[in-house]
């Protein structure tokens, strides 16, 4: 981007809620399955049948929204958007117009260099979700040219949460940092599984420019089909950069729908604002409004809201000394973030903590498939370990063999230790006969070291640890060898 | 057997519990009757013959094994809007003619599980669209007190089908008078409760806050124990209300001591002409009779009912409607592409009365219309609910006439407002929410005609009054007996 622009941008994400049932019916909200099994009357739209709400769902949305600091009004409704589409069973969706449950916030997100930002919710309502359509017979599963198309309603009537902010994004780069602070907090408040994948999450930008410095909007397009934060990374770099390109070439941008192209990596027109629906919104006469929450149990909820990623990111960062890329790794695994939160907190070593939860910790979870929280090697445990190391107890060979042990079960590394009588030899009387035993065994080693070669060390060190059990201060054994080697024999 | 099918619910259960009757006879009689009268009534779309005897099996056999059930082998008639698993349900509509419901609405469950047997599913106008059944796509129903004439709507085929004996009792759905109105036109009592006191689920929405089953019934003390029966909260319905259903059965009185009756103001009669204005005044007089203290009580916006109800029925239907579109369920009409497909399919599916309705409607709810027309209408609505709140401060009841005429002939309100206006009456308590009905209230003979015709008075109760209005309907009935004075006109097979 140059210099004269800068770019605007909201995002507007639809996020499946996590719920045993489905948002209006007793179906089970569960992705998958052999199409049309997890259906009744209701999520099918049959003729008769009426919606009732998921007390559940409406929970998950006060949790979000008091998460994001926004205000619970104390009515709410339900409204139709009508328009025709095959693969939404009622030819309406049951969503929320001009009452949603949640109203204003903010989500508070971080970006790679650990500056923290913010970007204004709008509000958050919750409707239901659609089927899903497949076509037929056209090679590339478009509905152009295909010979017919199947309609999978397992998805029809799973309870969405539309989450909308303020346009106060500048960049892709915030846009992403703000989708994964959002992503993370709703995973942690666990109203959703968030998968991309598993179109749990989608989300679609709206992107302006205007020339920098200047407080008007500039005309915005819609950009949708997007499946992963990378496209949508490039999706809005895309757009951005098409949008200054006709502007430059004095052209208008015209407000419309586009789709984002993957493969060819740019955007493509959808629709125009012309042919965009009147939705006929109107509230729902199969539902009564609603009253969300009474104080005492918007209270309830509040206290029940735990530390979000975005809080935990600027105490890891700030008060840990963690830099911005391990303590990113760390609040982007909930799990993971909370056991170093214990190791770190235990020992008082939390740049070693998170060495030890991302580095060997998690090798071992990625070769072994279990996670780290869920392993035999517990926090106390690992805290325990973080000691011995820190407290030269033991040295770095035996930690990592320990460590190894904890996750195969073996329990306290101290308990190991003790045993095992693993810890290290520090006494320079004991190593210095083990130093002087190795000089005697080698002599012709000892010689060309002196005479320059030495690279040897390193083999004598090896013959010192061995003979040590391992057990030998690795800094004194050189030390003490190369004080030996060094005197005159 | 035909002394049978004149029996009402009350007595039909009593015997069949007593063990005198059984189910089974009760069932085969009323099968009987339909196939005597059906030709000439056309009350059903669909007559459930092996259904009703299984049923009737079934209802047998739970007396037999010690179960006492409040409407045990009960003949019922059930609109052609209600779901009953395994049956074609059609609304009366092409779109929906070869529908089989893979599910039983809540009310016909209720009435099954008290004992009720099904006979059949009946006429209506198009999906519950009209005041005469003559919008229904599938079929004629036939005033059985004159088949020259409509039996009312959009209820007409139960009301038919119990006025002509083929059933004890029926359910009918009223949004803005379909119960009520085909009720005093087939002599009968129709009865609409509070909304949100009858479950609509598994009934097709014509207009979701305004629809309400109910019974239609030979006698008040029927209407009651079928409204017993199906009232009640249900968690399948998040409108139906949850709170106790006081006993109506048991209220049911022989006067109207103690009782303040309204006469509404703005309802003159007058104008409905000197016979039925002398009928009308005749029926309130009976009611003072009866020892009931007439007052005089305002509506000042009730004139503005009809409007009003003609943008929100329309409003929800339009939205309601939608999912009639060929995709899924019911008529499809193919096309090269969906949209034309979805054009195709409404076109020749929905009947000139639900395109209109649908057309009105989608106007209201429009961008740029929307405050204009569906916004006021629903302020309009709350005004009109404020009145009746302020009226029933003088009053405990209030009485009018329940249509603007007695049944007429077929294609005799051939403009669609001079239809509109046979609900003037009746859609006031509808937008209300209140509960409703009509009683029997005398004969006349109309102009050209040469039967005497049923007039029905409509009484009306505060919110969840039931237990009253049936309670004082039942005094008003055993006082007068109008309903007994004339039977049905179906030839030799119907003894009167």
């Amino acid at each position: 981007m140059t210099q004269q622009y800068e770019a605007v941008i909201g995002i507007e994400c639809h996020v499946e809620l996590k719920t045993e049932t489905k948002m209006f019916c007793g179906c089970p909200n569960e992705f998958g399955g052999e199409p049309n099994t997890k259906v009744c009357p209701v999520c099918l739209g049959l003729p008769g049948a009426l919606p009732v709400p998921n007390a559940r769902a409406i929970e998950h949305m006060l949790r979000a929204g008091l998460a994001f600091g926004a205000e619970i009004p104390a009515f709410s409704k339900f409204d139709r958007k009508n328009y025709f589409y095959p693969d939404m069973p009622k030819d309406y969706q049951i969503s929320q117009y001009d009452m949603p449950l949640t109203i204003g916030g903010s989500v508070t997100y971080w970006l790679e260099d650990g500056e923290m930002r913010t970007c204004r919710l709008t509000r958050i309502h919750l409707e239901e979700d659609t089927g899903k359509s497949t076509h037929a017979g056209s090679g590339d599963g478009r509905i152009a040219g295909s010979d017919y198309s199947l309609v999978d309603f397992n998805r029809a009537g799973v309870p969405l949460m539309e989450c909308v902010s303020e346009p106060d994004l500048r960049s892709a780069q915030e846009a992403v940092g703000y989708l994964e602070s959002l992503r993370l907090t709703l995973l942690q408040l666990g109203v959703s599984d968030v998968r991309m994948e598993e179109g749990s999450l989608r989300c679609d930008a709206n992107v302006s420019i205007r020339p920098a410095g200047s407080s008007q909007l500039g005309t915005k397009t819609e950009i949708k089909n997007m499946n992963s934060f990378r496209s949508v990374q490039r999706a809005i770099d895309s757009e951005i950069e098409r949008q200054i390109g006709m502007v430059e070439a004095g052209e208008r941008i015209v407000q419309e729908t586009r789709g984002w192209d993957e493969v060819r990596g740019v955007t493509h027109p959808m629709r125009s604002k012309e042919q965009a629906h009147d939705y006929r919104y109107f509230p729902d006469p199969d539902l009564v409004p609603l009253e969300p929450a009474t104080e005492a149990g918007l209270a309830e909820v509040r206290g029940s809201i735990p530390e979000l990623p975005w809080q935990r990111f600027e105490r890891f960062t700030a008060q840990y000394g963690i830099a911005p890329k391990p303590a990113a790794q760390l609040v982007g695994n909930p799990q993971l973030a909370a056991y170093f939160d214990r190791v770190a907190t235990i020992t008082g070593r939390p740049q070693a903590s998170a060495n030890l939860v991302l580095g060997d910790l998690s090798r071992l979870a990625n070769e072994t498939g279990v996670a780290v929280s869920e392993s035999p090697a517990t926090a106390d445990f690992t805290a325990e370990l973080v000691h011995l190391l820190e407290g030269r107890t033991i040295n770095s060979k035996i930690g990592k063999d320990l460590l190894e042990r904890m996750w195969r079960g073996e329990g306290s590394p101290r308990a190991i230790v003790e045993r095992e009588g693993l810890a290290q030899t520090s006494d320079p009387d004991a190593i210095e006969a083990f130093v002087d035993a190795a000089l005697a065994a080698h002599p012709q080693v000892a010689a060309d070291f002196r005479a320059g070669k030495t690279n040897v060390a390193g083999f004598l060190v090896g013959q010192i640890m061995k003979a040590s059990g391992g057990k030998a201060d690795p800094a004194l054994v050189k030390e003490l060898l190369q004080k030996k080697l060094a005197a005159p024999s | 057997m035909s002394g049978i099918v004149e029996r009402g619910a009350a007595e039909i259960a009593r015997e069949v519990n007593g063990g005198t009757i059984s189910a089974i006879e009760v069932t085969e009689a009323a099968l009987a009757q339909v196939d005597a009268v059906e030709a000439r009534t056309g009350a059903f779309l669909t007559v459930l013959h092996e259904l009703a005897r299984k049923v009737a099996a079934g209802v047998d056999a739970r007396v037999r094994g010690g179960e006492r059930l409040p409407l045990a082998g009960v003949p019922l008639a059930v609109k052609d809007n209600m779901c009953l698993t395994g049956t074609r349900t059609t609304c009366g509509s092409k779109i929906l003619e070869h529908w089989v419901a893979p599910y039983t609405a809540t009310a016909v469950a209720r009435m099954l599980a008290a004992g009720c047997v099904p006979i059949g599913k009946t006429n209506l106008d198009e999906f519950a669209m009209g005041s005469s059944c003559e919008n229904s796509a599938l079929g004629i129903t036939r005033n059985p007190y004159d088949l020259e004439r409509v039996p009312g709507g959009s209820s007409g085929g139960s009301a038919a089908a119990v006025a002509a004996r083929e059933t004890a009792l029926a359910l009918g759905s009223d949004t803005g008078g379909s119960i009520r109105e085909p009720g005093a036109f087939c002599n009968l009592i129709g009865f609409k409760p509070t909304y949100g006191r009858v479950s609509r689920y598994g009934l097709i929405a014509f207009a979701s806050s305004l629809d309400q089953i109910g019974p239609l019934a030979r006698t008040v003390e029927d209407a009651a124990l079928a409204y017993e029966a199906m009232s009640g909260h249900d968690p399948m319905d998040a409108t139906s209300i949850d709170r106790p259903v006081e006993p109506a059965v048991t209220a049911l009185r022989e006067d109207l001591r103690g009782l303040r009756v309204g006469i509404v103001r703005e309802f003159d009669t007058e104008k409905l002409g000197t016979e039925l204005d002398a009928a009308y005044r005749r029926a309130y007089a009976e009611l003072e009779k009866l020892g009931a203290r007439m007052v005089d009580v305002s509506l000042p916006t009730a004139d503005y009912g009809l409007a009003t109800y003609y943008l929100i029925a329309p409003a929800e239907c339009s939205s309601n409607l939608s999912r009639f579109d060929g995709v899924r369920y019911g008529l499809r009409v193919d096309a090269p592409d969906v949209q034309a497909m979805y054009e195709r399919t409404r076109a020749a599916g929905f009947g000139p009365e639900v395109k209109r309705r649908i057309l009105i409607g989608t106007h209201a709810l429009s961008s740029g219309y929307y405050d204009a027309y569906y916004v006021r209408a629903q302020k309009a609505r709350t005004l009109i609910a404020r009145d009746f709140e302020n009226a029933f401060a003088d009053c405990d009841l209030i009485a009018s006439p329940a249509a603007s005429c007695p049944a007429f002939r077929f294609n005799a309100k051939s403009d669609p407002y001079s239809m509109y206006l046979m609900d003037y009456y009746t859609i006031p308590m509808s937008l209300a929410g209140l509960p409703a009905l009509s009683v029997p209230c005398g004969w006349i003979t109309p102009a050209g005609g040469t039967n005497p015709m049923p007039l029905g008075l409509q009484l009306c109760a505060p919110l969840f009054g039931e237990p009253l209005l049936l309670g004082a309907a039942h005094a008003y009935e055993r006082a007068t007996m109008y309903a007994s004075r004339h039977a049905p006109q179906l030839g030799g097979e119907v003894r009167a």
